[in-house]
């Protein structure tokens, strides 16, 4: 069964960690659609010839000696966070609901 | 949890009359050694308060550029180039999105389609080559923390740590295996100085991918195993999970069958348990980094990172044996670290005596390392350096010094730092080799001991160890002991 402009929309919602409720989803399924389709036109074009643009600029190999430099202060960075604890930034419990990537390791 | 035994060393599983054959990969994250952060110039340091080593790149604040550590791509070559690998001339990063609080910028930059080298492998002590399919370079999460209270807190110092990912073949058959491979890629990570790969620290951390399926007969579906961190936790969750596999697969119900997951290792429990279904996985959306160009690994700074490895754990052991007489265990026990290794290898050079060396290393040096007698707790913080103890092994082989009195003087250039000569003559510790004072303690030991004399006249040479002790103890334990020897014994026999 073909995937409806719905379920993508619920599941790249889901992928993004968005609740929407089912007036949101009625009301962005169509703009959602609208992107799409739009993609659709851009991927319809022939450029078998034409090599990927991967970044706006020609730079490669750019990189930087092993130098450290101070960074931000603690207090800034949890100034501009919605719950600081004990000097860590707070979330919503969250053990065990998150596709895990494999760096992080442990839980 | 299951009756079911392995059939022999090769660990093929016997179970209503089919052969169950295991198959293991390994994927590894090791932390590496660089100074800064992979691609903001923050220090990092395990242990520290927590988000006090951030900035707005590793925070993934709006606007802020990454910018790559020439260090972390050096020490990625140089641990592919210890591990056989090809190391690619060109290669890219790449986005992979996810939506976690520990990877504050929504992706974490790593290498998809094109690795930083492919290849490779580890040759086990048993024989079996264990091949690596990959290694790329990617930069570590923050931690998030669920055992205080009702909520998760984020610290975001690990968060953009350089990492490098080694994916396995899917090679390995037994739980020994596995801890070899480990033990060996530690090793070489290690001794490359690419990563100081502390488990405690989180600096090397494995997960194992496990199928089964009946001998002669197609691989079946495998399972991911994480929170494994120690070499034997790892071999404890494939002792449960092969079983589990095999019997999942025996039920004639096919929703029973082992389905392709995540699951967790239980330490407590020892058991391994599914992750909570995860809707939407591996949906990453994998695209390529626009904020990072390439990187290029031209053939000349490949020669010259080859040139700089160090001779590696394996072949010195090897060259040890061969080349210095050292037994398979003593060369195990040098090489463990390369701090060690070094440090012996110089003294033997030193002092031309490899044997002596690694015995003074392994039995007095390490034992005092790992007591408290001293501060020091690793070779390079030792006060006593190779020179010392090979000036000290000169000593004891002119038969200038004792062996007791040796220790006593190799206890104090530890704690000191001074030459062993020097305290030798501070202490008068030098070995008595005057004929004439040994012969007096000696005539002395022998007069009333006739009736020991007449034994080792009469054959028994073990009877002289009573007039040996008088004489150290007259000499306040310097006498020469081989010397004392020699002349009890033509004492005795002269007075036949
Ligand atoms: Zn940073």
């Amino acid at each position: 069964m073909p995937e409806t402009p719905l379920d993508i929309l619920r599941r790249t919602a889901q992928l993004a960690r968005l609740e929407l409720t089912d007036e949101e989803l009625a009301r962005l399924a169509p703009q959602f659609q609208a992107i799409l389709e739009h993609f659709e036109v851009l991927s319809s074009l022939d450029l078998g010839g034409v090599e990927a643009t991967l970044a706006a600029t020609e730079l490669e190999d750019v990189k930087r000696a092993d130098d450290p430099a101070a960074g931000i202060e603690r207090s800034a960075l949890l100034r501009g966070a919605p719950d600081p604890r004990d000097g860590y930034l707070a979330v919503p419990k969250t053990i065990g609901a998150a596709p895990r990537t494999n760096a992080g390791g442990g839980s | 949890m299951s009756p079911l035994r392995p059939d022999g060393d090769d660990w093929i599983f016997e179970a209503s009359g089919t052969r169950w054959v295991p198959v293991i990969g390994l994927e590894v994250h090791a932390q590496l050694a660089t100074r800064t952060k992979f691609l903001c110039p923050c220090a990092y340091e395990a242990g520290a308060q927590p988000n006090t080593q951030v900035c707005p790149v590793c925070t993934g604040q709006p606007g802020a550029l990454p910018q790559l550590n020439a260090e972390a791509i050096k020490l990625a070559v140089r641990a592919a180039l210890a591990l056989g690998c090809d190391v690619a001339p060109r290669s890219k990063f790449d986005r992979k999105n996810y939506f976690y609080c520990d990877i504050p910028k929504n992706y974490q930059i790593t290498q998809y389609d094109q690795p930083y080298c492919t290849g490779g492998g580890i040759r086990l002590a048993s024989g079996r080559f264990v091949r690596l399919n990959r290694i790329h370079l990617e930069e570590d999460a923050g931690k998030a923390i669920h055992d205080r209270g009702d909520v998760t807190l984020v610290d975001l110092n690990r968060a953009g740590v350089p990492l490098i990912e080694s994916v396995t073949e899917a090679d390995l058959q037994t739980p020994e295996d596995a801890a070899a491979y480990l033990t060996a890629l530690r090793e070489i990570l290690i001794y490359t100085g690419a990563s100081s790969a502390d488990m405690e620290k989180g600096e090397f951390r494995c997960d194992v991918n496990i199928s089964v399926h009946p001998e002669g007969e197609e691989w079946r579906t495998k399972v991911e195993i994480k929170n494994l961190n120690s070499f034997s936790n790892v071999q404890a969750a494939i002792r449960y999970e092969v079983p589990r596999q095999i019997l999942a697969w025996e039920s004639p119900d096919p929703a029973d069958h082992p389905v392709q997951e995540t699951r967790l290792y239980d330490v407590a429990a020892g058991v391994t348990r599914s992750m909570r279904k995860k809707e939407g996985e591996a949906d990453y959306r994998y695209f390529p980094d626009p904020d990072l160009p390439p990187i290029l690994v031209p053939a000349a700074f490949i020669e010259r990172q080859r040139s700089l490895l160090p001779e590696l754990p394996a072949a010195r052991r090897e060259r040890y044996q061969r080349d210095l007489g050292l037994s398979e265990y003593d060369a195990g026990v040098l090489t463990l670290q390369r701090a060690v290794a070094d440090f012996f290898e110089a003294t033997a050079r030193l002092s031309g005596q490899p044997k002596e060396a690694c015995n003074w290393i392994t039995n007095e040096l390490l034992r005092a390392l790992s007591g408290d007698e001293i501060e020091a707790t690793c070779i390079d913080e030792l006060r006593l350096k190779p020179f010392d103890l090979s000036e000290l092994l000169g000593l004891l082989a002119a038969g200038k010094v004792g062996g007791g009195a040796a220790r006593q003087i190799f206890s104090l250039m530890l704690t000191s730092g001074r030459a062993a000569g020097e305290i030798l003559v501070d202490l008068g510790l030098e070995q008595i080799d005057d004929e004439e004072q040994l012969s007096e303690w000696c005539r002395e030991a022998l007069a009333g001991r006739a009736s020991v004399a007449a034994e080792v006249r009469a054959g028994n040479l073990k009877a002289i160890g009573a007039l040996m002790g008088p004489v150290m103890a007259a000499s306040g334990g310097k006498a020469n002991p081989t010397r004392v020897r020699e002349l009890l014994l033509r004492l005795i026999h002269d007075a036949d």
